[in-house]
């Protein structure tokens, strides 16, 4: 039997700070973000996850379409530097990285696909496109 | 001891190497993997790997064509190309109703259009060299792009960007280098053969990495 997802009567932004989830595994991470995700919240993410934790939450995601109703897949963006720091700009940043993990100088924005119509990145800027 | 095992290791390996490089197709929907695939495989076997469309998801499971043999300067190579369908992180079967088509339809698209990306993911693993194929007419900042080439670096795996579809005007290849500055990218078209011999000549200088 399907689920059915509540119906919108609006959206919520939620912020994460990575604290909350840098002592979990891989498992409990997407779980956690699905959650937030699926209550129909905008979330923003202090940091960002491992790339194969993007794939799995968007394996996970995937495999929720069709099951739940209303359930479209999710938008995701991650901004963070631009990879064109000099030197002592990529050092300070490996050095943060290493003492943060993944919680360092980037944020990452994960929202259902149902409020969430298009996330538009470039270096410099992200737009964030509601549905109507 | 490691170190002497390590070494025995890359020996035998190489030695012991009988299976065909695994040559996959990543990236995002409509971006031109099956065309680029088609043309390789056309080109040295006479058939083509699977259909093509402007309908996103048209590639729905990882198709494959086993030993290819690709040669380039008098160079040979055998590859088992494995074809992958386009990651998404949404899919909605309204977005196919716009081609036209009946909602069951559509609605089974999308269905076997999710798994494909499942699969598509579950394949990553397995691949020895990546072309990351990106239509060089959109936005290459799309997370899409990120979250692959970030997995393969993970692996290990070595990559290359096709950036696809030159052919039309609106291509920006200098915008799909500065996206991925770390990667060496070869603007091509798949549609009409073009610059594949510097695509070639990429791929064979990657196999030599594995």
């Amino acid at each position: 039997m399907k689920k059915r997802m509540k119906k919108i009567k609006g959206f919520s932004i939620q912020f994460m700070p990575y604290s909350e989830i840098k002592n979990l595994d891989s498992n409990e991470r997407v779980k956690k973000i699905l959650k937030v995700v699926l209550g129909n919240s905008i979330l923003i993410l202090q940091g960002r996850l491992k790339s194969e934790e993007e794939t799995r939450l968007i394996g996970d995601t995937m495999a929720l379409v069709g099951h739940l109703k209303n359930f479209r897949g999710i938008e995701l963006a991650v901004v963070s530097g631009n990879g064109k720091e000099g030197l002592l700009g990529r050092m300070r940043k490996n050095l943060a990285d290493a003492i943060f993990q993944g919680g360092s100088d980037s944020i990452t924005i994960i929202g259902p696909a149902t409020i969430v119509k298009e996330i538009k990145r470039n270096p410099k800027k992200i737009e964030l496109l509601l549905n109507k | 001891m490691s170190k002497i095992k390590s070494f025995f290791g890359k020996i035998f390996g190489f030695l012991g190497r009988k299976k065909d490089i695994k040559l996959g197709f990543y990236g995002p929907p409509n971006a031109g993997k099956t065309s680029l695939a088609n043309r390789i495989c056309k080109d040295f076997t006479g058939e083509e790997m699977g259909s093509v469309s402007k309908i996103p998801h048209e590639t729905r499971s990882v198709q494959f064509k086993e030993k290819v043999e690709i040669s380039y300067k008098n160079k040979k190579m055998i590859f088992k190309m494995v074809d992958t369908p386009g990651i998404a992180t949404r899919i909605d079967y309204e977005d196919f109703l716009k081609y036209k088509m009946k909602k069951k339809d559509a609605k089974k698209r999308a269905k076997e259009a999710t798994q494909g990306v499942i699969e598509s993911i579950k394949w990553l693993d397995d691949m020895d060299i990546v072309i990351v194929v990106l239509d060089a007419t959109q936005n290459p900042y799309d997370q899409v792009n990120i979250t692959i080439i970030g997995n393969l670096a993970a692996r290990k795996i070595p990559v290359m960007i096709a950036a696809n579809k030159i052919d039309i005007k609106k291509a920006d290849i200098k915008k799909v280098e500065s996206a991925f500055p770390e990667y060496k990218v070869v603007g091509i078209s798949a549609k009409y053969g073009k610059n594949l011999d510097m695509f070639y000549e990429e791929v064979f200088r990657l196999a030599k990495k594995i």
